[in-house]
């Protein structure tokens, strides 16, 4: 997809999942947003179902491969590849993918068992992959029309997006880049801090609410301390755990909040986009104030 | 804490189940202690996840009911790290399975705030039933 391939744009096979319908709509809404203006349009898969949101460590555990199986068997009709933006379920696809390849007997019998004869062929990627791979980032550079000069903006990779590397395979899972990147290509400065790769608590929000918040209250900290206007994610499970411990309760705010945006909200900005694009309406740290410096007069 | 290692116990059924359900060979790890040293969430265990395998090792039961195994988020942190190529998050997760496969269940939906449950995304819901109930 190169500069003349603007205007005719690349059909890519889209697997929102289950937050991205619901809690995490900004998220949805922006990543198509910014898709269709490079010239990729996310279309949503016909008919799908959720993941599971977690993939299965034990290995005798083939009923919660199933889900994703059926996903991905949905994907296989219409198309060589899904992309997701959801961290989450990129992880659960992709590793299902790569479960079911590395195990054909296990992929016949969840075939078997789904009556759906998943060929095994889907290969499952993240938008900031299609950036880095199909547009690159000098590419997408020259596409900005309001380039986030001056944003210090801290990438926040979290855990799922990046590891197991040998399933996953998106980047170096100690010292990835691909956020950094993409923050330098729409003009902003990415901020390195400590916590860039530690795990924010995860699930164990619905479980230790309060384990997961000390975690997410580390991150923010560190961001902070490093400078950082805005933590930028791809994860909505990451968002919610960084940003609902910074909500408004009944003491009032603090006054030192982050933001914590998706990556795609920043793009929206960089490119452009009116701001019913960002999808940033919601969230318990608004990070329109901010982000509406880098806006035009017109669009707001 | 008085503990009796026996040959029987390093051979027993549990010690079989956790290398079945995991699919990872226990005595690969050396006890270098480089999980416990990195992972995020060590500071609200009770036993470091070192220690973990190391009882899982010996076939100490006792395990199971330590707060770590519950605690562990998977964020794979030590599996990248693992000299050994140990998938800790594994031993973890057959731990988990070994106790909610005989009727134990991890969250407690009364003590969760009634604000949290309202504006929790769909996925921590589905992913957090997923690994702590059965």
């Amino acid at each position: 997809m190169k500069r003349e391939g603007r205007g005719v744009a690349m059909k890519v096979p889209y697997y929102p999942g289950c937050t991205l319908s619901t809690k995490g709509k900004g998220y949805d809404r922006s990543g198509r947003a910014v898709a269709a203006v490079l010239g990729m349009e996310l279309v949503e898969l016909p008919d799908w179902q959720c993941c599971g949101a977690t993939f299965p460590l034990a290995t005798d555990n083939s009923m919660a491969l199933i889900a994703p199986t059926r996903v991905l068997y949905q994907a296989e009709q219409a198309g060589e590849q899904v992309a997701a933006l959801c961290a989450i379920c990129y992880h659960v696809l992709k590793r299902t993918q790569t479960a079911l390849e590395r195990d054909p007997a296990m992929r016949d019998r969840i075939n078997w068992f789904t009556e759906q004869e998943y060929g095994g062929r889907v290969r499952v990627v993240h938008l900031l992959e299609l950036l880095r791979d199909n547009l690159g980032w000098e590419e997408l550079a020259r596409r900005v029309m309001r380039p986030l000069t001056g944003l210090r903006a801290a990438p926040y990779y979290g855990c799922l997006l990046l590891r197991p590397y040998d399933e996953i395979g998106l980047d170096n899972p100690e010292a990835p880049t691909i956020l950094h990147d993409l923050i330098r290509a729409l003009g902003a400065e990415p901020v390195d801090f400590p916590y860039s790769t530690e795990c924010c608590g995860s699930y164990l929000t619905v479980k230790d609410p309060t384990v997961s918040e000390t975690l997410s209250r580390d991150i923010v900290s560190s961001a902070r301390a490093a400078g950082a206007q805005v933590l930028v994610t791809a994860c909505p499970l990451c968002q919610f755990n960084l940003d609902w411990p910074q909500r408004e309760t009944e003491f009032g705010r603090t006054g030192d909040e982050i933001p914590v945006v998706y990556f795609t909200q920043l793009m929206a900005v960089a490119l452009g986009l009116p701001e019913e694009d960002w999808g940033a309406e919601g969230m318990y740290t608004d990070p329109r104030p901010l982000l509406r410096q880098w806006a035009g007069d017109g669009d707001a | 804490m008085r503990t009796t290692i026996s040959l029987s116990k390093l051979r027993s059924q549990f010690v079989r189940d956790v290398e079945e359900i995991s699919g990872e060979d226990l005595l690969a790890c050396n006890q270098c202690g480089k999980c416990s040293a990195g992972c995020p969430v060590a500071a609200a265990m009770d036993l470091l996840p070192s220690q973990v395998i190391r009882m899982a090792q010996l076939g100490m039961t006792e395990v199971l009911q330590s707060r770590t195994v519950w605690i562990c988020a998977s964020c794979l942190t030590c599996v990248t790290r693992c000299p050994k190529g140990v998938d800790l998050p594994r031993l973890m997760e057959a731990l988990r399975e070994i106790s909610l496969r005989s009727g134990a269940s991890e969250i407690d939906l009364d003590r969760l705030p009634p604000d949290l449950v309202r504006e929790l995304p769909q996925l921590a819901i589905v992913g957090g039933f997923r690994k702590y109930i059965r």
